[in-house]
């Protein structure tokens, strides 16, 4: 299936939000997920599916003024 | 555009009722405003000359000495009056040459002028101010040439205060080494001027006012004006002179202008002074043209006592004469030979101190005394 | 009577707020907060890059009892704006947004259009909202009338260090504005931090100017200590301020003497 990932197009058959940020190896703790312009919550990510035309944005905080 | 046409415009304006509906507000909103070239106008230079701006004093002061320092730094010019003749054919009610008066009239000769010049240049003086009576007879224009010349050698600037001549006598007085030109109206209202100069060639008002124009235009580079304190109303008097020294920056912009505040004093011959300057009216008419011109050159004779010039170099003054003799020959006298007679002095020196002393009172303030600012290459 | 910066429903006893941009290391920024007491600290929203191995969580490295100020740097809408303010609340940093709207890539000057507008709405939406904004008296109006809780207009472009450029339009807004005016933007010195509070500013942000120090700690208490003293200043209401000396030494005294 084909989803927008942060702005791009990208090719997946990943079922979940959870799934994705392991795939990615990245630390969850810091992460922050829109999924079709709604923030999940970190206890959500396992229950919310990847379909086919999501929008999915993958954020974090960092150092700004 | 002369300055007569605004000379005109005044000459019916009811001062006396503008002067006394000034409110402090308007004081203050004019001394607000003030502190950059051209900022102020007419009636702002009305209201800081007004009764009700005598208790804004200090702060004008401390306004106007500010752009003192920002125009001029902490400088003061430095010059002394050379007279060499007292003839005059003139009838100022008010002045101790008025040829009704009856004393020993002196010119000097070629020579003796050259004794005065090394009197003068001896004192440190550079700056030196050439003045005459108003005797053409006497004082011809190949005379006063030959004068002028000689004084360039003595002097890096050579002033004239003579009397009213028109753009190619100046001409030629420029072209012999005279820079600056010095000619006071004495009195700006009219019917005054009239009533005191009844006879000979200055009783014409309109020749004299235009003076300083003729001279810019003639190549002169600095003029300095004023009016005679004591005769008219200082408040209005203060401001046509201010007025007319606006006028002519605006006109000559190459041309350095400055102001004068001459006060009669009691030798002045003639008429006591009507009108009396006081210290603070004088102090008053200072600061509000310098908060009017923030680059006019303002000077103060000796006529005023040491004590009250300590005080004005912190004012805004910029240019002292000092080592003043206000009598023909005055400086070498008795070595100058056939300068034995008895002169007049056409006013009388109050500040009596010697060229270096006041130069000693101006470092003691803080400025450096400037003895040549200008020279004619 | 504690003098506190009150912001929305919320105080604080520290007048300079800070950033978290800039810093050498992360590690830095607990010890500036220690040293300064500053208790109001932005932090930006990014995508993550998922290449990049070391995800630094900005978040752990914020004392907890400093207040969370996210912005909305990269904004170039008000939508845009909106977007980034309700997923940072969702994300749990709470109801302040500061916000940025930069539409000027050249010298990084914020849109006041699209700051106003994206105002409006999260004012309605319950956000405590600090907009950036050139300094002009109407927009710091505007932005009162929009449910802002404070005017942040900038003191010299972002991060130029170039001080109180624009003192005298931050003078107008800070005699004229209703809201709490905090300088944010352009302050690169302790002494210029002090001017701002002299002049009445209820507050200063400073990021750069710290986070560039060689010693980034000392640099904070170095700024806390100006916004202090300037605030002190403001409040103890000095003699005005005139161009030339005063009575000190009077000029005319003799006349009267």
């Amino acid at each position: 299936m084909k989803i927008v990932f942060n702005g791009a197009d990208l090719d997946t058959d990943i079922p979940d939000l959870a799934a994705l940020v392991t795939d990615m190896g990245l630390d969850p703790s810091s992460l922050v997920i829109e999924h079709n312009f709604n923030v999940v919550k970190h206890d959500c990510w396992a229950h919310i599916p990847i379909q086919d035309g999501d929008v999915v944005e993958l954020l974090n905080f960092v150092g700004g003024g | 555009m002369s300055f007569m046409q605004l000379a005109d415009e005044y000459q019916t304006f009811d001062f006396q009722g503008y002067f006394a509906s000034v409110t402090p507000e308007a004081v203050g909103a004019s001394l607000a405003r003030a502190g950059q070239m051209n900022c102020l106008d007419h009636r702002d230079l009305l209201n800081l000359l007004s009764p009700a701006a005598t208790d804004f004093l200090e702060p004008m002061a401390q306004k106007a000495s500010a752009l003192a320092v920002q125009y001029f730094g902490r400088t003061i010019g430095l010059y002394a009056p050379l007279y060499i003749s007292d003839f005059c054919i003139n009838h100022c009610t008010y002045c101790g040459f008025n040829s009704k008066t009856d004393f020993p009239r002196t010119r000097l000769s070629l020579e003796q002028i050259e004794q005065e010049a090394k009197a003068v240049s001896g004192l440190g003086i550079r700056h030196i101010l050439v003045l005459t009576g108003e005797a053409p007879a006497k004082t011809p224009l190949d005379y006063l040439e030959k004068a002028v010349a000689l004084l360039t050698r003595y002097f890096s600037s050579v002033a004239l205060e003579l009397f009213p001549m028109d753009e190619d006598d100046y001409g030629r007085l420029n072209k012999a080494g005279a820079d600056s030109l010095t000619v006071y109206q004495e009195v700006y209202e009219r019917d005054l001027y009239r009533e005191v100069h009844p006879k000979g060639p200055k009783s014409d008002y309109a020749f004299r006012l235009l003076t300083p124009e003729r001279g810019a235009r003639a190549g002169f580079r600095a003029l300095n004006i004023g009016t005679l304190f004591g005769i008219g109303d200082p408040r209005s008097e203060a401001f046509m002179a201010g007025l007319h020294a606006r006028f002519l920056e605006r006109a000559f912009p190459y041309v350095e202008v400055s102001l004068s505040l001459p006060r009669m004093t009691r030798a002045d011959g003639g008429i006591a002074p009507k009108n009396l300057h006081s210290d603070t009216g004088f102090v008053q008419t200072m600061l509000a043209w310098r908060l009017f011109m923030p680059r006019v050159g303002i000077n103060v004779s000796t006529r005023e006592s040491a004590a009250f010039r300590d005080q004005l170099i912190h004012l805004g003054a910029t240019r002292y004469s000092a080592g003043s003799k206000t009598d023909v020959g005055g400086y070498s006298v008795p070595s100058n030979p056939g300068l034995e007679q008895e002169t007049t002095v056409q006013f009388e020196i109050t500040d009596t101190r010697s060229v270096d002393d006041v130069a000693c009172m101006i470092r003691a303030a803080g400025c450096q005394p400037v003895f040549k600012d200008w020279e004619i290459f | 009577m504690e003098d506190r910066l009150i912001l929305g429903d919320q105080s604080f006893s520290s007048r300079l707020l800070t950033g978290t941009g800039k810093f050498a290391s992360k590690d830095l920024i607990a010890p500036m907060l220690e040293a300064s007491g500053s208790e109001l600290i932005t932090v930006a929203l990014r995508r993550v890059d998922p290449k990049a191995r070391a995800q630094d969580n900005i978040l752990a490295k914020i004392l907890d009892s400093v207040t969370l100020l996210p912005n909305t740097s990269g904004a170039r809408t008000a939508r845009e704006a909106v977007r980034i303010a309700r997923i940072s609340r969702a994300a749990g940093c709470g109801d302040f947004i500061k916000i940025e709207v930069i539409t000027d890539m050249q010298f990084l000057l914020p849109d006041n259009h699209q700051t106003l507008e994206a105002t409006n709405i999260l004012a309605k939406e319950g956000f405590i909202v600090l907009p950036d904004v050139m300094p002009d008296i109407t927009i710091a109006r505007q932005l009162h009338d929009a449910g802002a809780s404070a005017v942040m207009p900038l003191g010299s472009p972002i991060g130029s260090n170039q001080g109180l450029e624009m003192a005298a339009m931050i003078q107008r807004i800070i005699d004229t504005s209703r809201l709490p005016v905090i300088v944010d933007a352009g302050i690169g010195r302790p002494s210029q931090a002090a001017c701002a509070m002299e002049m009445g500013a209820d507050g200063v942000l400073v990021n750069t100017a710290i986070a560039t120090a060689q010693d980034t700690a000392l640099a904070g208490q170095a700024f806390a200590l100006a916004v202090k003293a300037g605030r002190m200043a403001y409040i103890s209401k000095l003699g005005d301020q005139s161009a030339t000396a005063r009575d000190s030494s009077p000029l005319t005294g003799f006349l009267r003497g």
